[in-house]
């Protein structure tokens, strides 16, 4: 185990493990409190078209899952504020044609079809140099954000209709959050992959709210637990060979059961 | 000055007439109770005066000006106070949202902003509870929470949208009390069902029905209507009677 630790891609996976962790925290404490899982999951397989235009197009990966997913968001944004009734066909449409996007161009580039499942499950052990230096930039921009608009994002979330009463821009706010949860969509997937990424945003953050008064508190404790999780899923990955992503996953859904249970048996004792 | 003076108004959204041709003058000091039955226009004739929706035809002016001018002097308890109760937030940070808008900290909040929410807490009697998570507190609780943060930006108008909707009996007691009290001080509208307890409180009496009809109200005379509309105060009227 400890030998492992030497190598250079063992070190920017755990980087990237923690940083992401912290990342999706935060966000994910957003995206549970103001009941956007769905939203997060149709951004999420939408940024699959982005990977597909970038790897066909020869561009980095992260720039093009970014640029879609973010168009993504602010699509989602623009219905949710105006249509809502008919939010969920248009989510599970962007979800279903962003990967069909994504399907056909990687199809479409020649002799490139091995990192296809990469892309869906996570690669955390080929996180490079720059990629950590985008998911730190990301974290920095994430904390600079929730610490000087954390109470307008706290009134928004929490009611949202006294917000606007009080003068807050909550259209703004709103699309900010959908933004944000768009780029940390975009490297969760580099650790777990866009079909487990909800479990990421949302396992951790459970198990925070359930312990927590504050939302400050419910972000952090959130980051701290998908922390945890993600260091112990790597290296049962690592000792056992088995793939990253769902391994993560996998110790996140055992803790939270035990969790519940241990809750249920205090409830009733 | 009338703090609230609406002209000739009407409202419709698309082709559906929700209100028309209200006239009401409100003045300091009133505790004006907005009966009438539900899809009638009391929401909406609230959400005009608090500048959420625009006064298409007519006129509302609030302290003599339009209403988006005076928003941080009226304070606002919206009706259903019982959503989001697994939210991780501290009743003082609840409070603490009433001062949004007005001169803030770079970050966090500010000495006297802490230290006005937590009187707003104590006229209310909840200054204790200020550390707990809102969803421990009971619906009578959270009602009165919900008060102080409409209290905590010290309004001159208090509005509130069926405040005991939700609340035992004891509890809807100690929010009349409470009102009560408020009202020496401060104007109070209120949305309400509940007429027979409205009846002891307020001094004028409006219903919305599409239409509006005046009805002044005294513990000396009872109540006293201005028209031969028919509404639950008539049915009240009767059902005493009866008693």
């Amino acid at each position: 185990m400890f030998e492992a630790l030497s190598y250079d891609f063992i070190q920017n996976a755990l980087i990237a493990g923690i940083l992401v962790s912290m990342a999706s925290g935060i966000i994910g404490s957003l995206i549970v409190v103001n009941r956007m899982v769905f939203l997060a999951g149709g951004i999420a397989h939408t940024a699959y078209g982005g990977i597909g235009v970038a790897v066909f197009l020869g561009l980095p990966i992260f720039l093009g899952a970014s640029i879609f997913a973010v168009l993504a968001a602010l699509i989602i944004a623009t219905i949710t504020l105006k249509h809502r009734e008919r939010m969920d066909t248009f989510i599970g449409l962007m979800w279903a044609v962003g990967m069909a996007v994504g399907v056909v161009l990687i199809d479409l580039t020649p002799g490139y079809q091995a990192d296809f499942m990469s892309y869906l499950f996570g690669s955390i052990l080929a996180v490079s140099q720059s990629d950590i230096w985008f998911m730190s930039g990301l974290l920095a921009v994430i904390g600079f954000i929730m610490t000087f608009w954390y109470r307008d994002i706290l009134a928004v979330s929490y009611d949202s209709e006294y917000a606007n009463l009080r003068g807050i821009n909550v259209r703004f706010f709103y699309t900010l959050i959908l933004v944000l949860s768009a780029l940390t969509v975009v490297v969760a997937i580099k650790v777990v992959g866009l079909i487990l990424v909800i479990a990421l945003l949302t396992i951790p953050v459970y198990i925070a709210e359930k312990l927590s008064n504050t939302l400050y508190s419910m972000m952090i404790l959130s980051g701290i637990f998908s922390s945890i999780f993600t260091l112990i899923g790597l290296w049962f990955s690592y000792e056992y060979d088995i793939a990253s992503g769902a391994s993560i996953i996998l110790v996140s859904a055992v803790t939270l059961f035990l969790f519940l249970g241990v809750n249920a048996l205090r409830g009733k004792a | 000055m009338p703090v609230i003076e609406i002209k000739n108004l009407s409202f419709s959204y698309e082709k559906q007439t929700i209100l028309e041709d209200i006239n009401l003058t409100v003045e300091e000091k009133d505790f004006l109770a907005i009966i009438g039955p539900n899809g009638g226009g009391k929401s909406t004739l609230l959400k005009l005066i608090l500048g959420i929706n625009p006064v298409k035809k007519g006129s509302i002016k609030t302290f003599g000006e339009k209403p988006k001018k005076n928003l941080s002097k009226i304070g606002y308890v919206p009706q259903n106070t019982n959503v989001n109760t697994d939210f991780p937030i501290k009743v003082i940070e609840v409070v603490l949202m009433g001062h949004i808008g007005t001169k803030r900290p770079l970050f966090g909040y500010a000495q006297e902003e802490k230290m006005c929410a937590l009187g707003a807490l104590a006229q209310v009697g909840m200054e204790k509870f200020a550390e707990q998570k809102i969803g421990s507190l009971s619906g009578g609780q959270r009602q009165r929470v919900m008060i102080a943060r409409a209290l905590c930006a010290h309004p001159q108008i208090l509005i509130l949208d069926e405040p005991t909707a939700s609340i035992d009996i004891e509890g809807q007691k100690q929010i009349y009390k409470l009102l009560e009290d408020l009202n020496q001080h401060i104007t109070i509208i209120v949305v309400s069902h509940d007429i027979s307890v409205i009846m002891k409180y307020a001094n004028k009496i409006a219903h919305i029905n599409k239409h509006l009809t005046h009805h002044h109200a005294s513990k000396e005379t009872g109540l006293q209507h201005e028209c031969d509309h028919y509404c639950e105060v008539e049915m009240f009227n009767q059902f005493k009677e009866v008693k």
